[in-house]
C-alpha cells in the first residue's frame, strides 16, 4: 500500500549526496600538486575522481527524474549556496593535511555503511550506484585510515596536528547521522538509507583507528547542523566561487 | 524461430563481438572491452544492435570515450544504428577479466588482480598477494594505494627491484 513516491523527493536526495560528493572532491582537488608526495597527490586526485563520477551519476539521474531539462552541469555548477545540501563535514577547508585526512576519514567511516546500505534500495538507479560506490570507497577509508594511524602514531608533531584536526572537525560529525523529513519518507518508502542506524558501523570503525593511531576519541559534545538544509558554514560561499567560476563567466560552455 | 534465422542470428552476433574485440581499453591498449569483461551483453534486432557495457569506476575518465569507440567499430562493421547503454548493475568486478586479459595485462608489466593473502586487520581488509609482472617474484611491496588510474595501485618489486602497476580488486 505504499503512498506514491514522488519523483521530486528522489531527486532531491540524489542532489544532496551528489552535493556530498562533489564538494568533497573539490576540497581534495585543492591539493592537486600539493600533496606530501607525489604519490599521494594521485592518491587524492583518485578519490576525487571517484567521488566526482558518484556526483555525476546521481545529478544525471536527478535531472531525468526532474524532467525540466537540467543536466549534471547545470545542477553541480548553476545553484546558489542555499541550494547545495551537502554536510558541512566536507566543505570544512584544509588548513594542512592532519585536516584533509581527519575529514577524508572521518566521512569514508559513514560513506562505507552509508552505500552499502543504499545498495538495498526499492529505487534501481540509487541501489545499482550505491553497490558500486561502496566498492570504491573501501578504497578510500582503507586509505585515510592507513595515513590516520601514521600520522596519528608518527612523531610528536605529526600526532599533535592530527589530533587536533579531529577535534576541530568532530563537531561536523552528528549532522550526519541526523534523519530529517526528506530521509523519514524516503525511508518509509524503502528508498532512502536510515542514517541514524549507520551510527553504530560509523563507531566501531572510528575507535578502532584512533585507538591504533593513538588518538584521542572527542567527547560528544553540541553538533554543527544546518548542510542539510543548505545553511552552510563561511567556507562554502568562497569555494563555490571557484567551483562555479567557468560557468559563471561563460554560461552554458562545454570542455 | 526458425533455424535458419538462429544461425543468422548467431552469425551478426558473432561479429559483433568481434567487433567489439578490437575495441582497446585506451589507457590500456593492449587489452579490449571484451577481455576487461565490461561487455555485459548484445542484442541484436535486425541492423538495431545495443551493447550494454559497465564502467569499470564510476568516476573512469575513459568510459565516455570507449562508449564512442564501440560505437565507431560497429558502425564501421556496418550496424549505423548501434546503441551503448551504460549498466551499473551488478556492477562491474575484476573477477569478469578474462584469463587472455589477465595474460596479455601481465606482459604489458601491469600485475593482474589477485587473490588475498590475508588480513591485515578487520577493518583495512585484505593484502592481496601480489607477483612482479616482469620477474614472477611475489616479494614485492605496495608503494600506493592509488596509481596512475583509480584501478591501479603503484608497486615495488624487492627482487628486481622494478616499479610496477598492479590492477587491483574490484
Ligand atoms: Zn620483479
Amino acid at each position: 500500500m505504499s503512498a506514491v513516491i514522488d519523483k521530486a523527493d528522489i531527486a532531491s536526495y540524489a542532489i544532496r549526496w551528489g552535493d556530498d560528493a562533489l564538494i568533497l572532491s573539490h576540497r581534495l582537488a585543492e591539493w592537486c600538486a600539493d600533496a606530501p608526495e607525489l604519490e599521494e597527490d594521485m592518491a587524492l586526485m583518485n578519490l576525487a575522481l571517484d567521488l566526482v563520477g558518484q556526483a555525476r551519476t546521481l545529478y544525471t539521474y536527478a535531472g531525468e527524474l526532474e524532467g525540466r531539462g537540467r543536466d549534471e552541469d547545470a545542477i553541480a555548477f548553476t545553484r546558489e549556496e542555499r541550494d547545495y545540501k551537502n554536510a558541512l563535514l566536507v566543505e570544512q577547508p584544509n588548513e594542512d593535511f592532519a585536516y584533509a585526512v581527519a575529514r577524508q576519514f572521518l566521512y569514508d567511516a559513514f560513506s562505507l555503511p552509508f552505500y552499502q546500505a543504499l545498495a538495498s534500495s526499492k529505487d534501481a538507479t540509487l541501489a545499482a550506484l550505491g553497490e558500486k560506490a561502496a566498492k570504491e570507497v573501501r578504497y578510500h577509508l582503507k586509505h585515510s585510515a592507513d595515513w590516520l594511524i601514521r600520522l596519528g602514531d608518527g612523531t610528536d608533531e605529526s600526532h599533535r596536528r592530527m589530533q587536533a584536526a579531529i577535534d576541530e572537525l568532530w563537531t561536523y560529525t552528528g549532522e550526519l547521522f541526523v534523519n530529517d523529513d526528506l530521509d523519514r519518507r524516503l525511508i518509509a518508502a524503502g528508498i532512502g538509507v536510515d542514517l541514524a542506524a549507520l551510527k553504530s558501523a560509523w563507531n566501531d570503525t572510528v575507535s578502532t583507528v584512533l585507538k591504533e593511531a593513538t588518538l584521542q576519541r572527542p567527547a560528544d559534545g553540541w553538533m554543527a547542523t544546518g548542510g542539510r538544509e543548505g545553511r552552510h558554514s563561511e567556507y562554502m560561499g568562497y569555494l563555490l566561487a571557484e567551483l562555479q567560476y567557468m560557468q559563471r563567466a561563460y554560461p552554458n560552455m562545454k570542455w | 524461430m526458425t533455424a535458419a534465422v538462429a544461425i543468422a542470428k548467431s552469425r551478426q552476433e558473432q561479429a559483433v563481438w568481434a567487433a567489439l574485440a578490437q575495441v582497446m581499453d585506451p589507457e590500456i591498449p593492449v587489452v579490449s572491452v571484451v577481455d576487461l569483461g565490461i561487455v555485459r551483453g548484445v542484442s541484436i534486432n535486425g541492423d538495431d544492435v545495443e551493447v550494454n557495457v559497465s564502467p569499470t569506476y564510476t568516476g573512469c575518465p575513459a568510459t565516455q570515450l570507449i562508449e564512442m569507440e564501440i560505437l565507431e567499430a560497429l558502425q564501421h562493421n556496418g550496424y549505423p544504428k548501434a546503441r551503448v547503454k551504460r549498466v551499473l548493475s551488478p556492477a562491474w568486478t575484476t573477477e569478469w577479466i578474462s584469463d587472455a586479459g589477465r595474460d596479455k595485462l601481465r606482459a604489458y608489466g601491469i600485475a593482474p588482480p589477485a587473490a588475498v593473502k590475508g588480513r591485515v586487520s578487520a577493518l583495512l581488509g585484505e593484502e592481496p598477494d601480489v607477483a612482479c609482472p616482469r620477474c614472477g617474484s611475489k616479494n614485492t611491496r605496495k608503494v600506493s594505494e592509488f596509481g596512475s588510474t583509480p584501478c591501479k595501485a603503484h608497486y615495488a618489486c624487492a627482487d628486481c627491484l622494478e616499479p610496477f602497476d598492479y590492477f587491483k580488486c574490484l
